[in-house]
């Protein structure tokens, strides 16, 4: 299953930029089309990228299966908690509270049309990143494991 | 206290989420952390769940709109007059489903701890596990269409993989395929429905679309694709086929929430056709009644007939299975088929709706707590075929007690809990139609035949050489069964007081769409 | 002609739910099965997004509308995406069935399969 070197270098050299691209996705979720789910799949491309450029042996070098694990979990986790913290204040759960409380996340904005600011919308753009992590985690995994079905299936 | 209480509803579907994301987790640290984790998790669920039910049957329906700055004000100013939030409404029969579920999650959880613990995957076994148990939850919970679907989906994905969980048998991975194929076509035709909906009423909130239906065809089709899918997730007879396949193959404690499972669909059919269409069906009632009692008095007789020849045990169970479904359906649909006559509803129609309720109670406990006799019989012979088993009562005395209890709770022999449910739907049905009362009584004829010869066939006879190493299943696993054991004795011994508190609230709450709509729009 | 233009995703819904359903139905093999229930989904999808459109409305994104349009509630694609979500676990988890199947069985032909179920 191992591809050409050619092949090989350019799952390599991609591999960070859709990543990087995937986090941008992510992080933008509140302002403009995309979200945690969304970025979460383009990330996942990365790592699929990497796993049809390779064999199954030399994947599990590179990505370890317990990280993506731990960065599911993780991801589930925070989506709960900041979920959870909406009580805390005395909202609702999902309530965003930290809308327009200023802060890192929760710079007040104006009605109306604006070139979008970027720490804004409170709860939101945690949301997105705990369910980026969860989606990246998640997909990468089911890949993987697909990918070892697949072995035994072609010795 | 007092805003614990207040979050309940968010609570009933948040801690067993929480306790399923955050297993793997614990697991790490090993089988004793991990265990305690499940323990803890399984009982924080069921005591939120019945906190929550006291709650509502003691001070009416609950409200919580999620994201809101208040959870109890269904319209905020924010919201433009019209509730646009994910909103949970949580009435008596709601709260009668939680009971359930609660009850069932606890005994099933602590069963499994013994069970199951020779399998490897114990993690993702007891993470899918919670999964399931939020989704039944979030479905008899929530009061907003297309978040029905997804706790639908979430509780078949989940059941379907904990289905095929043991791989080592192709054919279980075949049921779980089975089961998630079928399950997938119905929940995206409730799809297509909502989306229908939503296309001319723009909402999703069950109250806020009933108020504004039309009953246009497009409404028509809709009905059509919301009560399918949910008739065949809840197993009645032209659609039961995937049940024997997935509650035999399936793990039995798994097999005994699958019954909740299906239980929380017929409690989705039931809304749809009240709270949802309630006043439009007004020249139909008769009609679709009918079609309940059809479907119904389909899935008592055929089931109970393609459960007598059978030879494995769960598959023969999964069978009567569909056959106690269809007393429920059988009650439900008579008090439908009366509801525009208020004189034959007062008389005999909310009864029926009781007795069909009460079952519904009745059936998930005594059918959970046979699917784990099963299950314990499994456990410690490896076989779940009827004509090797034989002798067992003497080595496994508590699981034989269990089973009797069970087994004479299903047939309706009193002073057991199947008597309290099925008397009511055979008086009150009796004054609606004799025949149909009749049909009923003879299920239940049958019932009992099925049952004592399995009876027979696994507990009675000389102690076989081959069985002559089985145990006693442990303690955890008594425990279990001991939990749901116990719910049939009370509720067998004292039905009246469960009837005049959680069942007749939970008609009401059927029977007055007007109500279920004033809770979120206000006024009447 | 505007009218026949809209009703047109309508009518690709239609045709992709029975070309999924049918694909469900003949098909023998378990891979093509599954097609047919992407396709399904697909077709789910489309009808919720096309009850969403609204003519000459835009997506309700605050950067750099001009004044006095009207926006569309996102409400449909919010449905639409979580729906995606739920597909791609299915899919993925009854793919992974399908290749179980295939390593037990060394097919994956329902009729064979059936055999075996007895």
């Amino acid at each position: 299953m191992n591809m050409t070197k050619i092949v090989r270098t350019t799952a390599d050299v991609l591999y960070p930029f859709c990543l990087v691209f995937g986090l941008y996705i992510v992080a933008h979720g509140h302002l403009s089309p995309g979200g945690g789910f969304q970025g979460g799949s383009v990330m996942a491309t990365g790592v699929a990228l990497l796993i049809v450029s390779r064999s199954y042996t030399a994947i599990l070098q590179r990505i370890r299966k317990e990280a993506l694990k731990l960065c599911e979990a993780i991801g589930l986790l925070m989506f709960l908690v900041a979920a959870l913290s909406g009580l805390y204040i005395g909202g609702s759960f999902l309530h965003n509270w930290l809308a327009g409380a200023g802060g890192l996340f929760g710079t007040p904005v104006a009605f109306g049309p604006n070139p979008g600011t970027f720490n804004t919308a409170g709860v939101v753009p945690i949301l997105n990143l705990a369910v980026g992590l969860e989606v990246l985690g998640g997909l990468a995994v089911i890949l993987l494991y697909m990918l070892s079905g697949l072995r035994e299936n072609t010795p | 206290m007092a805003t614990l209480l207040q979050h309940l509803p968010a609570l009933l579907v948040a801690v067993p989420l929480f306790a399923a994301f955050t297993l793997p987790l614990v697991g790490r640290t090993g089988a004793p952390a991990r265990t305690a984790w499940v323990f803890l998790g399984a009982l924080l669920t069921a005591a939120t769940g019945l906190l929550l039910a006291w709650q509502v049957f003691a001070h009416g329906p609950l409200l919580y709109v999620f994201g809101a700055a208040a959870p109890h004000v269904p319209t905020p100013m924010d919201s433009g007059g019209i509730p646009i939030r994910i909103i949970f409404q949580i009435d008596a029969l709601g709260a009668l489903m939680v009971v359930i579920a609660s009850l069932s999650s606890l005994a099933i959880i602590l069963y499994s701890l013994a069970s199951d613990s020779r399998h490897s995957g114990k993690d993702s076994f007891y993470s899918l596990l919670f999964l399931l148990v939020a989704g039944v939850l979030g479905m008899v919970s929530t009061g907003d269409l297309f978040n029905f679907f997804v706790f639908l989906e979430i509780s078949s994905l989940s059941g379907a993989a904990l289905v095929a969980y043991r791989v080592d048998k192709g054919q279980a991975v075949e049921a779980g395929l089975k089961y998630a194929l079928l399950s997938t076509v119905g929940a995206l035709a409730f799809l297509v429905a909502v989306g229908l909906l939503f296309a001319q009423y723009n909402a999703l909130n069950i109250a806020v679309v009933a108020s504004r239906l039309q009953f246009t065809p497009l409404d028509q089709i809709a009905l059509v694709l919301l009560a399918i899918p949910l008739a065949m997730k809840c197993g009645a007879v032209p659609m039961h086929f995937w049940t024997p396949d997935a509650y035999s193959t399936a793990p039995s404690s798994i097999t005994a929430f699958l019954v909740v499972s299906s239980q929380a669909s017929l409690y989705g059919l039931f809304r749809i056709l009240f709270s949802l269409y309630g006043h439009l069906l007004e020249f139909s009632w008769l009609t679709f009644g009918w079609f309940l009692i059809i479907l119904g008095v389909l899935s008592m007789f055929i089931g109970v007939t393609m459960a007598i020849p059978q030879k494995d045990v769960k598959r023969l169970m999964a069978y009567h299975a569909v056959s106690q479904t269809g007393y429920m359906l059988l009650g439900v649909g008579v008090g439908l088929a009366v509801l525009g006559n208020a004189e034959a509803l007062t008389a005999y129609g909310r009864t029926a709706m009781a007795g069909g309720l009460f079952h519904i109670l009745n059936h998930a406990m005594y059918k959970g707590l046979l699917f784990l006799t099963a299950g314990a019989i499994f456990f410690r012979t490896g076989t779940r075929n009827l004509n090797k088993l034989g002798g067992l009562g003497h080595h496994m005395p508590w699981t034989m007690v269990f089973f009797m209890i069970g087994a004479l709770a299903i047939a309706g022999i009193p002073p057991f809990n199947g008597f309290a449910s099925k008397f009511l739907i055979y008086e009150s049905v009796f004054r609606f139609s004799p025949f149909l009362s009749i049909i009923a009584m003879l299920v239940s004829i049958l019932t009992l035949a099925s049952f004592v010869k399995v009876f027979h066939a696994m507990f009675m006879g000389a102690a076989r050489t081959e069985f002559a190493q089985v145990r006693e299943v442990p303690i955890p696993m008594i425990a279990g069964m001991a939990i749901l054991a116990a719910v049939v004795i009370v509720t067998g011994l004292m039905p009246r007081p469960f009837i005049d508190h959680m069942i007749l609230p939970a008609v009401n709450a059927l029977v007055d769409r007007a109500d279920y709509i004033a809770a979120i729009l206000g006024g009447h | 002609m505007t009218a026949f233009l809209l009703s047109l995703p309508f009518v690709a819904v239609l045709a992709l739910i029975f070309i999924g359903l049918g694909a469900m139905l003949f098909k023998r093999n378990l891979i093509k099965i599954l097609m047919g229930l992407s396709l399904f989904e697909s077709a789910v999808n489309l009808l919720l997004v096309a009850i969403g459109y609204r003519q000459d409305g835009v997506a309700p994104i605050f950067t750099h509308v001009p004044p006095h349009t009207h926006m569309v509630l996102p409400t449909v694609q919010a449905l639409t995406l979580t729906a995606i979500v739920i597909g791609v676990a299915t899919l993925a988890m009854m793919l992974s069935f399908a290749m179980i199947i295939y390593r037990k069985y060394g097919t994956v032909d329902i009729r064979n399969i059936r055999k075996l179920n007895g």
